[in-house]
């Protein structure tokens, strides 16, 4: 693995995202949409939500972004183009770009949501810089899980619908610990309350990162 | 005879464990009462998934250094025993927790975690469903598998600890071995778990025959 492999790799999903836009519009379409529909299905009430409900709303929504916007990171990559890979780069440096430019795209997509999110049902976040650190966790942990599962489930059949199977049920330390540190910074509880749950969440992205780089060369192979 | 001395012993193991399980004094404990007994079941139950499930993740390893039908059949084998018990091990939970915590899902954090861990093996089926290429489907599946064990910890050990749970072990309650797991009950216990390992052993170690011979079958007919 390379430094300036895994770079050049990050510059090129960069490129390719920038010049099909309609990939990331999409997402951001997406995102707005949901959570616009979630402002109008309470309706008047959208302004006094409940802290619990707009928190698990919130890491919902992000989920399920996540999912679509991680899911064509290996699905919609042609065949042809996974062998000129192989003939170019190394399987590590492959999935750390991977997961670097995802967890990136994540971590926008996660402020970005909650922009927005916060604009349209309130913000009754106390700790703001807890909760965006929180994001930075709980996007960098489902962007190694996605990307993983997602080089998992591109060489089975049916693989949007394996993606999910495969994926939510692995997401779930990730997302418990996400909203639980979540609603610490919502209710503006001290930093020293969280630091278990952040040193949790913190050790399950390693743990899922170095798997990652582990295990994507055999999955790779074939 | 000789290599199958172990399975005489679970079976005498088995037989000790639930006659002695049913009819051995047991202490008296407050709202536990006779449902103590239901330790030598589920618990055993858990245990036995887990050792099934390690086997399993090393099966896997070894595949992945060096791939061969066998590995990957145990693999797959030990897998299915343990999913099986780790089903029985929640409905011997549920009907404990009817007579004990009033209602069969109480939304422990322990219970809630074991029914995602359930969810994640059960996706390692469906994507064992998913592949028809054999070597492919082998190979995929280990990677799954690693990644599915190396959850399964967090899940079950690192998670619950952190939050109120009503099982003993986790939020205050002391733990099975500090106060309740008195001589009376580990003269029984301890056997019921190696009896009921042995016979998850047994299971899968039959199964892996019949799947290798059955895989050996279809190369013939080819």
């Amino acid at each position: 693995m390379l430094l300036s492999e895994v770079s050049a790799l990050i510059k090129k999903e960069i490129i390719i995202e920038l010049r099909q836009k309609y990939a990331i519009n999409g997402i951001l379409l997406y995102l707005a949409g949901t959570v616009f529909i979630c402002y109008l299905s309470f309706g008047a009430q959208s302004s006094q939500l409940h802290p619990v409900t707009w928190n698990a709303l919130f890491w919902i929504i992000l989920l399920f972004t996540a999912v679509s916007a991680v899911a064509k990171s290996f699905l919609h990559e042609s065949a042809g183009l996974m062998t000129y890979y192989y003939t170019v780069a190394s399987g590590q440096s492959i999935i750390t770009a991977k997961i670097i430019y995802y967890s990136l795209l994540l971590v926008a997509l996660g402020l970005i949501g909650f922009a927005f999110y916060a604009l349209v049902l309130g913000n009754p976040v106390h700790n703001p810089s807890l909760f965006t650190i929180n994001i930075i966790f709980g996007a960098v942990g489902m962007a190694t899980t996605l990307t993983l599962v997602s080089s998992i489930a591109a060489k089975a059949q049916n693989n949007q619908t394996l993606l999910a199977v495969l994926g939510l049920p692995l997401l779930i330390p990730v997302l418990l610990m996400s909203i639980k540190i979540s609603k610490n910074a919502m209710d503006g509880l001290e930093w020293s309350a969280s630091y278990n749950e952040l040193a949790v969440i913190g050790s399950i992205d390693a743990i899922v990162c170095s798997l990652a780089i582990i295990l994507f060369p055999y999955i790779w192979r074939s | 005879m000789k290599k199958n001395w172990w399975k005489v012993l679970c079976v005498i193991l088995l037989l000790y464990s639930v006659v002695g399980g049913f009819l051995m004094d047991v202490p008296r404990l407050h709202i536990l009462n006779e449902s103590i007994r239901n330790t030598f079941f589920h618990v055993p139950m858990w245990l036995g998934m887990m050792i099934l499930l390690l086997v399993s993740m090393v099966y896997s390893v070894l595949y992945l250094k060096r791939p061969s039908l066998k590995y990957d059949c145990y693999a797959a084998e030990f897998a299915k025993t343990g999913i099986l018990f780790g089903v029985l091990g929640i409905v011997t939970g549920m009907i404990w927790a009817k007579f004990t915590w009033t209602s069969a899902w109480s939304g422990d954090p322990k219970q809630n975690n074991a029914a995602i861990a359930l969810l994640i093996y059960f996706a390692y089926l469906v994507l064992r469903g998913s592949m028809k290429d054999p070597q492919q489907r082998s190979r995929i599946s280990a990677v799954y598998n690693i990644l599915a064990f190396s959850t399964l910890i967090p899940l079950l050990y690192i998670l619950p600890a952190q939050t109120d749970s009503l099982h003993p072990g986790s939020g205050g309650n002391a733990a099975f071995g500090d106060i309740d797991l008195d001589n009376r009950l580990r003269a029984v216990f301890y056997p019921a778990v190696i009896g009921w390992t042995l016979l998850g052993v047994w299971f899968a170690t039959l199964g892996s025959r019949i799947s290798i011979h059955r895989n050996r079958l279809d190369h013939l007919d080819q």
